[in-house]
Parts: structure tokens; C-alpha cells; sequence
């Protein structure tokens, strides 16, 4: 039975398959040719730009939207990919107001950046459309590299791995590739199927195997592939969450891993069969806490809040967003903390919270309380690495329960590289994911050269 | 509220905004539109004798845009008009006598034979028009046939034909010019030598648009051939403001009336064109790119600046910048500017330094201590304006001029008095020798 926005508990199919349709579809405003030209005529093409500087690839954006407003788009598009294989998914994922555009000398001057998401998106779907691969094999040589994880940072290492006649295997813990590209960011940035796509153009390249359903610690270790290939790059992410450490946490129906559920989000063939509650409340400030509020109130839940122990702009979420969530329908709520979870036979019915506020740099009970109405609540308070497989007789030196890598993603044991989200001192970002792997490929090759 | 009327060879008009000779002129109904909506005369566009010419049905006109597709230049390949001249004729009069305020002048081309512009001049009298304007500018098509440009190329056929106009019509003679020429001042002697009233310039430049890269063919093209059209509009007007100078600081045609053409898009095109000595100025791009209501934000512009400045007629400010207008060798080798770069409107794009340092003198920092700031270095720099014409914000690269103290780049004093190339020891043909 189709349900309503009122309906009461985890129901699904609280919307019409229209509003699935229309809610789920591209965020991002497409530019048109004309709209590309006139935009690329804003580029100022700075000298040593700072766009250029703030991408954590280094892409050279100035060059690439020249290309575009000279009507050579794939030529832009291969600009683009020289430095980011993934900058069809980062055109879309990235938080450019943080990054090349908040750099813009044009937001510096009159607030409205040079619009360089939505450019280097014109540009990589136009090669991406045209079934390009721009990139060709070097002359095979004969070495073997291992690559733990196909997300970001595995996929741009093993492209570039590949691109230098390297021979690539993945090992994938899922089904398919793509990481958090294709289980974790909101569906609403990646429609069409896009992380797949771009997961086929990557390996087009060709020399790169997929192995899939394939856990390290689980079916392999660190130690065994260290003796079967050449060099082993690590790029699992994290596989596991944090938890809120409340009673009933496990066993109340309701309380759910945000990053689990938009897993099943993105999985699923039919939205109209994701259940999804009433009154949803989220635990956390950052990007996941924001991508589970705003898709649960796309899925039709009436009541979305987003609860946050700290204030609106310690949110590791970017102002952009906040403000998206806001504009959804979503309710900020900061200073507040859970501190019971409360339920009806076995169900959650609401939370109860502890006001918060900071002291001499702590964080620290107010000494009021509320509660609000709850038959969801989406933990997203943080992912964490999950270091199996990766001990053994030589270990990998872990910080904050990270990986340890050097400039060139060198972890301290040799013939072994990292990148990406599991990697200590990461911003967690796509980007910079792509940025670790394509380096570690850099130096494994400069390594196998010797 | 300044006064804008205009007297040009006793043809009076209420404006100097007028339209020339091209398809906005083209008939009636053009024409009366225009003087609704503001416009202080027409040149009526191009008579010819029967039977009238034909032109292509294929593409006319092509264009250079900006990315916003801004309409930079105009090429176009129609000829004069393709109606018989007696409905012109009947047009233009009528036209004249529901307008008595407008200016009215006809363009002419027909053959290089005294009969043939002795016949039409007397047909066009019978209009009452103001005068007439002798097309011998066009550049495309009717050249091949003998008229327009290849009229104009020759100063001695101007002057003939000049003549022979001058001595069958009683009004007055203007002679349009082309600028497909080596040296503006020779065809515009011959004209005056001719008896011409007046010249209008610039007609249009013979140009090809571009080049259609999967026909292989020029652009616009007709049915896969193109040929060479007449360009005109914004991207001209320096050009036309070159050729008006020339003519109006030529000692043998210093005092011809002059009437502008060339790229006049807003009111301070025809202020500069004015102030260059045109009396009045003539328009067909902008109109044929916005319509004819631009004319109204020619009119209250122009005359908002001449308020501001104090100017009460046109006649006022008219001329004013041409004598400053010189040869190269008379400018003052002592004066020195440096550029200064206003750091509180900087944005910091770099352009500035990354010119000078690849195409100019290396005179703009990148970094200072350390940190990105672009600073002029005043012992490189030059003055020469580089860096202030590729700046995005206005006014933030100013050229300042250098009075006291010593310039660090030559080693000289600032100030020292204006001194020339005629006299600079380095010249060979110096007319003082250095002591």
C-alpha cells in the first residue's frame, strides 16, 4: 500500500513514483554549450592560478576552460583527466567552495565564483559521452602490482599503474567497484549509473584485473600479496562506524548506520521499496550526516533533523551543504548531544538530548534536556579503518588508527603504498583519494624502474 | 538640456545621429521608424540605375561574437538596392515632406560616365532631398562592375566624378570613401580637389568572416562558394577614427566637413568621432544589431555629457581632440609614466605579471617576501600600458606620470624638458646635433 509523508514507523513508498523520480534526479543544473561559453569567458586564466593551487590534483583549470570556450571540450576533458582519471565524479562530488572555488580570484572580487564544477562536468561528460579513452598503454613491463580496494584512490592508482605498462590487479571486498562513488555519496550527485561508467571508462585503459568479493583479512593478507606481486597498493577506506555507545543501540528497531543505509540507497532499483520513517533524526555534522538527512527527506520522511554536538560552522559539512539540507527541508539543530535512546516495544519512538556547550575548549553538558520524536535515527558520527589483514609479521604502522604514509604514500613497511581514506592525516575527500592513488603510482613506478 | 542640432553643408538635422547608407535605409517603412524613433537623418540606402541589381538569397551577412554571441563585427555581401528606382524615388519624396526636420540625403553609384550621373543626379533633385552622398566605398560585388571601392581606389576618378556631380546638382556633395586604400589622405584630397562638399567614412573593409572547417568553404557561404564581404562595426571604429584624423589634421584638407561612419555604437563613439572634427556621425551596425531605439540612449547620453562639461552646442566641443593628434616623432621622449598597481583593488589574477614577464620587460613581481602580490619594479618598467590593458578591474593598473626624482630604469631626472625624436641624438637625421 502506498504510504503518505504522515504515515506513521519505517514504511515504504511514502511518495508517488513521479516525486521519487523528480527528487532523485541530477542536483546540478547542467550547462548548456552557450552557458559554457559564456562562464568560460569569466576565467580570468591567472597567472599561477590559485584554483589550480587548491585542487588537491592540481588540475590545470584555467587551461581546461580555455578548452572549453574554444569549443574543444574533450581536448579539456583530457586535461582534466591527465591529473584526475576520476574528475568526472569529483566535477560532481567535489566541494569546490572549499577548493578551486572558494580559490577563484572572481570569488575574491564580486563573490560569484568562476562556476569550474560545473565546466569541468561540461567537459568530462562530453569524453565520457563520445566513449573515449585518451589514455594508452605503455609497452607492457612485465611488473605485477596489487591494488586493495577499488574505490578513488585504488582506481586512479591502478589506471596509472596500467597507463605505465604495468600489470594491475584489484581486489575488491564488494561485488563491483567504485567505493564510496558507487555505496556511499548521496544519489542525487551520481544518477545514471555515473560511478559505473566511470568505473568501465578507468579500466578501458586495459592490464588491470578485477577480483571481486575479495576482503583483506578475510581471503588474503598483506604479507601473501607482498610475496606474489611487485608492490601492493592499500586503498580499503573505511569499512567501519562509530558507534553512539547508547543503550539499545543494537536492538532497537530504528537505530540505523547512516553509511550502511545509503549503501542500500544507492543499490536500489527501487526507491519505492526503501522504507523510511516519519520523524528522522540524524546524529552528526558532516558530509554523510547531511547526504542521509537530505535522502530521507527526498524518500518522503515528514520530519528531518540533523542534530550536532557543536555549532552550524565547526560542521565538518561545507556551508553549501548546510544550506542544501536546509533548502530540502532539513532542521539543523546544534549544541545538543544523544543521551538516551528511547523506545516501545523493541521499536525506537524518540531521543532524548543533553544540551551542550563548549568550555575552555571542551565539550560539556549544559544542563538542560529535550527530546524529540524518533522512529529513525541515522548515526554518522564518523568512519573507521578497519586495520585487518594489514598486521601479520610486518605490520603497518597505524596513527589515530589510520595508516602512516609519507609524502610519496609510502607506508613503513617496503614494497607497500596507501591512499585514500585509510591513510592518517586524509581529508576524506574523493579528490584527495584520487591525489593519494596517483602518486603511489608515481613512486611504485618510479620504484619498479630501478 | 545641451542643444544637439546639427548644421552639415546647410543640411540641418535635429540630432547628428544619423543612419547610413545600407539595408536600415532601405524604404519607406525603415525609414519612417527610424525618425520616430529619434534619428536625425538618414542616408538613403544606395540608387542605382535600372533595371536594379539582384542580390544572393543565400547568407548576406556573417559576424565575429563574443562568447555571449555580442556582436563584435558585421560582414556583409548585399549589394545597392534591388528596387526600381522610381519607387525610391517616389519614397524618398514623400519621406522628405512628412519629415521636413529629418535630414535626407541619397546615396548614388552608377557608371564612371558624366551622362549617367547627370541623369539620376536630376531625377534625385526632383525628391527635394538634402543632398547626396557618392557611394564609392563598397567593396563587394559592385566593385567588379567598376562602382563603389573601385571608384574610390582611384584618387582620380573621385575627382572626376566629384566634378561632374558638383557642376549638374545644385546640392550639396558628399563623397563617401573607402578604406580599402594604402593612405586615407589622397583619395580624400581628391574629393575635395573634385569640389565635394564633404566626406563620409569609413565604408566598410573588404574582409572574409572565417572559414566553415568541416565545408572547407568560407563562412557564410553560398551553396559551398564565399566570397569577400564589406566589414564594419565596433571591432572598425578604431580604424575609422585613424582615417577621420587623418583627414581632419591634413593641411590640404584640414576644414573638409566630415561625416563619421565606422563602429558608432553609443554616444561616446560619436562624442570621439566628433571630437575628432566629424559634424556628424552615421550609424548602421547598432541599429541593425539592437533596432532603432539605441538612438535614444545616443541622444541622452551625448547630451548629458555635454551638460557636464558645459558644452551648449555641438559645435562647442567639435574638433577638439584633433589637434592632438600628431606624428610620432613630436612626442615628448621625456615624459614618463610608471605603471602603479592599486593593491587594495587587485584580485590577484597575475595577469599583469604574467604578460610583462613573457611579452614585455619582466617589471611585475609575482611574489613579495614569499607571498603572491604583484608590485611594479620601477627600474624595469617602461610605461607601456601592458599591464593596465589586460587588467580585468578597472582602474586598479594606473599609468602614473613622473615629475621629481630620478628614474631608476635610465638613470635620468624626471621632468626634464619635451624633447623629440627630431632632435634626439640617436637619430641620424637629427635636425640639432647632440653637442
Amino acid at each position: 500500500m502506498t504510504g503518505s509523508v504522515r504515515a506513521e514507523g519505517i514504511v515504504e513508498g511514502r511518495l508517488g513514483k513521479d516525486e521519487y523520480d523528480a527528487n532523485f534526479s541530477d542536483i546540478h543544473p547542467l550547462l548548456s554549450r552557450h552557458e559554457a561559453f559564456v562562464e568560460s569567458d569569466r576565467c580570468y586564466f591567472c597567472h599561477d592560478a590559485p584554483c589550480q593551487k587548491a585542487c588537491p590534483t592540481s588540475i590545470d583549470i584555467p587551461l581546461f576552460i580555455r578548452q572549453i570556450a574554444n569549443s574543444n571540450e574533450i581536448g579539456a576533458a583530457e586535461t582534466i583527466l591527465n591529473a584526475n582519471i576520476l574528475g568526472g565524479m569529483c566535477a560532481r562530488v567535489c566541494p569546490t567552495e572549499t577548493l578551486c572555488e572558494e580559490a577563484c580570484v572572481r570569488e575574491h572580487s564580486e563573490g560569484k565564483p568562476v562556476k569550474i564544477g560545473l565546466l569541468q562536468r561540461h567537459a568530462t561528460d562530453a569524453l565520457l559521452d563520445a566513449g573515449k579513452q585518451p589514455f594508452r598503454r605503455a609497452e607492457p613491463t612485465g611488473k605485477k602490482v596489487a591494488v586493495i580496494g577499488g574505490g578513488p584512490a585504488g582506481l586512479a592508482c591502478a589506471h596509472k599503474l596500467a597507463e605505465f605498462g604495468h600489470s594491475v590487479t584489484i581486489f575488491e571486498a564488494k561485488h563491483v567497484l567504485g567505493g564510496l562513488n558507487e555505496f556511499g555519496i548521496a544519489a542525487y550527485k551520481s544518477t545514471e549509473n555515473f560511478a559505473q561508467r566511470e568505473v568501465d571508462f578507468v579500466l578501458s585503459i586495459g592490464g588491470i584485473e578485477t577480483k571481486t568479493v575479495q576482503s583483506l583479512g578475510v581471503d588474503f593478507e598483506i604479507g601473501q600479496l607482498r610475496r606474489e606481486y611487485d608492490a601492493v597498493f592499500v586503498g580499503t577506506g573505511l569499512s567501519a562506524v562509530n558507534k553512539l555507545g547508547l543503550s539499545g543501540e543494537d536492538d532497537l528497531t530504528g537505530v540505523i548506520d547512516a553509511v550502511d543505509y545509503i549503501s542500500k540507497l544507492r543499490q536500489s532499483k527501487d526507491l519505492s521499496k526503501l522504507p523510511v520513517g516519519r520523524n528522522v533524526v540524524v546524529i552528526g555534522g558532516g558530509m554523510t550526516a547531511i547526504d542521509i538527512a537530505v535522502q530521507s527527506k527526498k524518500l518522503g520522511a515528514e520530519h528531518v533533523t540533523v542534530v550536532y554536538r557543536r555549532g552550524q560552522d565547526q560542521m565538518k559539512a561545507s556551508a553549501y551543504e548546510q544550506h542544501l539540507a536546509q533548502m530540502s527541508g532539513v532542521a539543523l539543530l546544534t549544541w545538543a548531544r544523544p543521551s538516551e535512546l528511547i523506545g516501545d516495544k523493541g521499536k525506537l519512538t524518540a531521543v532524548r538530548f543533553a544540551e551542550t556547550a563548549e568550555n575552555a575548549g571542551q565539550l560539556v553538558d549544559a544542563g538542560g534536556t529535550f527530546t524529540l520524536p524518533a522512529d529513525m535515527v541515522f548515526t554518522a558520527i564518523g568512519q573507521l579503518f578497519v586495520a585487518d589483514g594489514v598486521g601479520g609479521a610486518q605490520p603497518l604502522a597505524l596513527s589515530g588508527g589510520r595508516i602512516v604514509v609519507d609524502q610519496e604514500r609510502k607506508t613503513s613497511v617496503s614494497g607497500v603504498w596507501a591512499g585514500g581514506d585509510c591513510v592518517a592525516g586524509g581529508q576524506d575527500l574523493t579528490v584527495s583519494a584520487v591525489e593519494d592513488g596517483k602518486q603511489a603510482a608515481f613512486s611504485i613506478h618510479r620504484a619498479l624502474s630501478v | 538640456m545641451a542643444d544637439l542640432r546639427t548644421n552639415f553643408l546647410g543640411i540641418k538635422s535635429p540630432n547628428p545621429f544619423w543612419l547610413a547608407s545600407a539595408p536600415p535605409t532601405d524604404r519607406e517603412v525603415n525609414v519612417v521608424r527610424a525618425f520616430k524613433a529619434g534619428w536625425g537623418g538618414v542616408v538613403w540606402k544606395t540608387l542605382g540605375e535600372d533595371p536594379h541589381i539582384v542580390n544572393v538569397s543565400g547568407p548576406r551577412y556573417g559576424a565575429i561574437h563574443g562568447p555571449d554571441r555580442r556582436l563584435i563585427g558585421l560582414n556583409n555581401i548585399e549589394l545597392i538596392t534591388d528596387r526600381p528606382l522610381e519607387i525610391n524615388l517616389q519614397e524618398i519624396k514623400k519621406v522628405k515632406r512628412e519629415w521636413p526636420d529629418r535630414a535626407m540625403v541619397v546615396s548614388l553609384m552608377v557608371p564612371c560616365e558624366e551622362t549617367n550621373w547627370a541623369a539620376i543626379l536630376k531625377r534625385v533633385e526632383e525628391t527635394e532631398c538634402d543632398g547626396v552622398e557618392l557611394n564609392f566605398g563598397c567593396p563587394h560585388g559592385m566593385s567588379e562592375r567598376g562602382m563603389g571601392s573601385a571608384v574610390g581606389q582611384v584618387p582620380e576618378y573621385i575627382e572626376m566624378v566629384a566634378r561632374w556631380c558638383k557642376q549638374h546638382t545644385r546640392m550639396p556633395v558628399i563623397v563617401k570613401l573607402t578604406p580599402n586604400i594604402t593612405d586615407i589622405r589622397f583619395p580624400a584630397r581628391a574629393a575635395k580637389k573634385g569640389g565635394a562638399d564633404a566626406v563620409s567614412l569609413i565604408n566598410t573593409i573588404s574582409s572574409i568572416m572565417s572559414v566553415d572547417l568541416d565545408a572547407m568553404a568560407p563562412w557564410p557561404h553560398v551553396d559551398g562558394k564565399g566570397t569577400h564581404g564589406g566589414y564594419c562595426g565596433p571591432a572598425v571604429k578604431p580604424i575609422a577614427l585613424n582615417m577621420v584624423a587623418e583627414i581632419a589634421r591634413d593641411q590640404e584638407t584640414q576644414g573638409l566637413p566630415i561625416s563619421a561612419i565606422g563602429g558608432i555604437t553609443t554616444w561616446k563613439d560619436a562624442a570621439e568621432f566628433i571630437a575628432m572634427g566629424a559634424g556628424t556621425v552615421q550609424v548602421c551596425t547598432a541599429a541593425m544589431t539592437y533596432g532603432f531605439k539605441i538612438v535614444e540612449e545616443m541622444i541622452t547620453g551625448l547630451s548629458q555629457f555635454m551638460d557636464e562639461k558645459g558644452y551648449n552646442s555641438i559645435e562647442d566641443f567639435r574638433g577638439m581632440a584633433m589637434p592632438k593628434v600628431t606624428d610620432w616623432q613630436y612626442l615628448n621622449l621625456n615624459y614618463v609614466v610608471k605603471a602603479k598597481i592599486d593593491q587594495d583593488l587587485c584580485i590577484s589574477c597575475g595577469r599583469c605579471h604574467q604578460v610583462c614577464e613573457d611579452t614585455s620587460h619582466q617589471a611585475i613581481t609575482n611574489l613579495v617576501d614569499g607571498k603572491r602580490r604583484f608590485e611594479v619594479k620601477d627600474e624595469e618598467c617602461v610605461g607601456c600600458n601592458l599591464c593596465a590593458v589586460v587588467c580585468p578591474v578597472t582602474d586598479c593598473i594606473t599609468m602614473v606620470p613622473q615629475t621629481s626624482g630620478t628614474d631608476p630604469r635610465t638613470g635620468f631626472e624626471y621632468g626634464r624638458p619635451y624633447a623629440n625624436w627630431t632632435t634626439h641624438p640617436n637619430n641620424p637625421a637629427a635636425k640639432i646635433a647632440a653637442e
